[in-house]
């Protein structure tokens, strides 16, 4: 058992754990700090495998910026104090059957994979793997079109969440003195 | 032995401890794992030592700056001082409000602490001495501190206190703002070095250090550095009047004390940061050659770079939330996405052409700069008209007045 053996799966078992809490919880704040723990348990499973820019841009992106957002609209749209409702409903069995199901279906296919058994391969030099992947992003017969059709759709979600939350546009001060409301 | 040993200390007690555990039959990978976690160990306990010296250093440096004397009670100087207040935090009842939420409760400081702790993973404090030699080593940093924001944002929420949750929703709005402009402005070294591993660009710091080919980027490192450490002018966070305060309302005695010395460490590590980034680490004259020479020249610059923090911090008044975030978005964004760009454009032309990169970079940089300050005063001169021009309108007159610029 190596070192890196031991602490695959001390994060294997936090990640699912972590998982688990995810949905069974009864808060709902509860749930979403969860979330950021198997989050975490993904982040140390990509630098397991030799991907550490992948790993950091997991916790910058994920955990520092769609979680914390999560959080923020679990607390600003609900009472978040009193939220324990049901855990289940009452097709519960459905449920538990299409997941397993799902599950035994993914493990033949993967087990069919070939190599799925064979011990790994040598690791890619991590620093030519970052190289690698900023040019391969604007290589013209690689990634580049997607990477631009990205930036177009971030920019629009910007665009149309400034424009969603500017405020009221100021009347002309008709009779009125003084400064009518601040600048947007 | 005797000049190799002072002049490589740690070196020296790596080899020693190396072949004291692999004697002991450890194998190779786990004797360094081992010495990892030692390693680990002692650096966090110097860094949670030294901010006894450094939060005694503040209070004296601030009362000087402010026309008093500051501590001098307890101790030659008042050194004792910060010992003295620690037993007293360590004495005090931890009192735990009712129907907060125990487990964040008591995790959230914990998690801010262990943000500030864990940027030093990554600074070269002497060369060949790092942490760790992350070869994302930059991002590491971003990353970091927002696993800070998460602490703040558990801290306010757990409290079950409406003011403490706003005050923790102001923290995170803050600190998320100002991370924008500090990636942007953190890519400048990583184009000036060709690598984000903070030993690689500490080495490519050869002829000239980072901040005289792109001052404007270590202006506005600076700036949010400042801000993300929530010192003045952007101490809104938990100011001694704003809403009790802020996310730290409901915390007592030594989860309060863990807040607090996060804090101070803060400030030292945001200087150990612009020191590495910018002013070229451990570089100086014989450094490779004795390392514990390079150890003191990183010192002696991260402590430069705290104490132009605390002039600061001494010397201007605080900026009210939407000032703060206006100036954020308006203008730190674009400043810090023109000084990205033009600095891209500038090297790879400098290098392709074969010109003075330093020259060219400078010169760029004096560009942006001066764009900046015209538009600037143009925008400025534009609100002074217009204030004037509402000021005359709202005045009752008889006859018309005619308005001299």
């Amino acid at each position: 058992m190596t070192l890196l053996q031991l602490i695959f799966l001390a994060a294997a078992a936090l990640t699912l754990g972590a998982a688990v809490m995810v949905v069974t919880t009864s808060r709902l704040v509860h749930a979403a700090l969860w979330l950021i723990l198997a989050l975490a348990g993904v982040a140390v499973l990509f630098a397991l495998l030799d991907a550490p820019f992948l790993a950091i841009v997991q916790v910058v992106v994920y955990i520092g910026a769609i979680a914390i957002l999560i959080i923020f609209a679990a607390m600003l749209t609900r009472r978040v104090m009193q939220d324990s409702g049901r855990q289940t409903t009452r097709t519960w069995w459905l449920g538990l059957l299409a997941a397993l199901l799902l599950f035994g279906g993914l493990v033949v296919l993967v087990l069919q994979v070939p190599g799925f058994q064979a011990a790994g391969g040598a690791a890619p030099d991590p620093q030519a793997n970052l190289i690698d992947l900023g040019r391969s992003l604007v290589d013209v017969n690689a990634f580049i079109l997607p990477f631009e059709l990205a930036s177009v759709l971030l920019l629009a979600a910007l665009i149309g969440a400034m424009f969603v939350a500017r405020p009221e546009s100021r009347k002309p001060p008709g009779g009125k003195s003084g400064t009518p409301g601040g600048e947007a | 032995m005797g000049w190799r040993m002072i002049g490589n200390p740690f070196g020296w007690i790596q080899q020693q401890l190396m072949t004291l555990l692999t004697g002991w039959g450890l194998s190779q990978a786990w004797a360094a794992a081992v010495l990892s976690l030692v390693g680990a160990v002692i650096l966090a306990t110097v860094l949670l030592v030294s901010t006894f010296f450094l939060i005694w250093a503040e209070r004296k440096l601030l009362a000087r700056m402010q026309d008093r004397l500051g501590p001098n009670r307890v101790g030659p100087w008042g050194v004792f001082q910060t010992v003295a207040d620690l037993v007293k935090l360590l004495g005090k009842e931890i009192v735990t409000p009712a129907g907060v939420d125990r487990f964040i409760y008591y995790l959230a400081p914990l998690l801010v602490v262990m943000s500030v702790v864990g940027i030093w993973a990554v600074i070269p404090l002497a060369p060949g001495v790092q942490g760790t030699a992350l070869d994302v080593g930059v991002l590491y940093v971003v990353a970091v501190g927002a696993i800070g924001e998460l602490g703040i944002l558990m801290a306010g929420y757990s409290s079950n206190n409406k003011y403490a949750l706003l005050g923790a929703f102001r923290a995170v709005a803050q600190l998320v703002s100002y991370e924008v402009p500090m990636v942007l402005v953190l890519l400048v070294p990583t184009i000036l070095a060709g690598s984000m591993n903070l030993e690689v660009i500490v080495q490519q710091q050869s002829p000239m250090w980072f901040v005289l080919v792109a001052p404007l980027a270590c202006l506005i490192f600076l700036i949010t550095s400042l801000a993300e450490n929530g010192r003045a002018p952007f101490d809104l966070l938990e100011a001694e009047s704003e809403l009790v305060a802020g996310f730290n309302t409901e915390y007592s005695a030594l989860a309060f004390g863990m807040f607090y010395v996060a804090e101070f460490l803060h400030a030292f590590t945001a200087g150990a940061v612009i020191a590495t980034l910018f002013l070229g680490g451990w570089r100086g004259p014989g450094a490779e050659t004795y390392p514990i020479l390079g150890f003191v020249y990183f010192l002696a610059k991260t402590l430069v770079m705290w104490f132009l923090s605390l002039w600061v911090r001494g010397t201007v008044p605080r900026i009210r939330i939407d000032q703060m975030l206006a100036f954020n978005w308006k203008v730190l964004t674009p400043l810090a996405l023109a000084v990205l760009t033009t600095t891209a454009l500038a090297d790879k032309l400098a290098l392709e052409l074969g010109g003075n990169r330093l020259l060219t970079n400078l010169g760029a940089n004096l560009v942006v700069a001066l764009v900046t300050l015209a538009a600037l005063r143009a925008y400025a001169r534009a609100q002074r008209s217009k204030e004037e021009s509402q000021r005359i309108g709202g005045l009752v007159t008889a006859a018309p007045v005619s308005r001299h610029h």
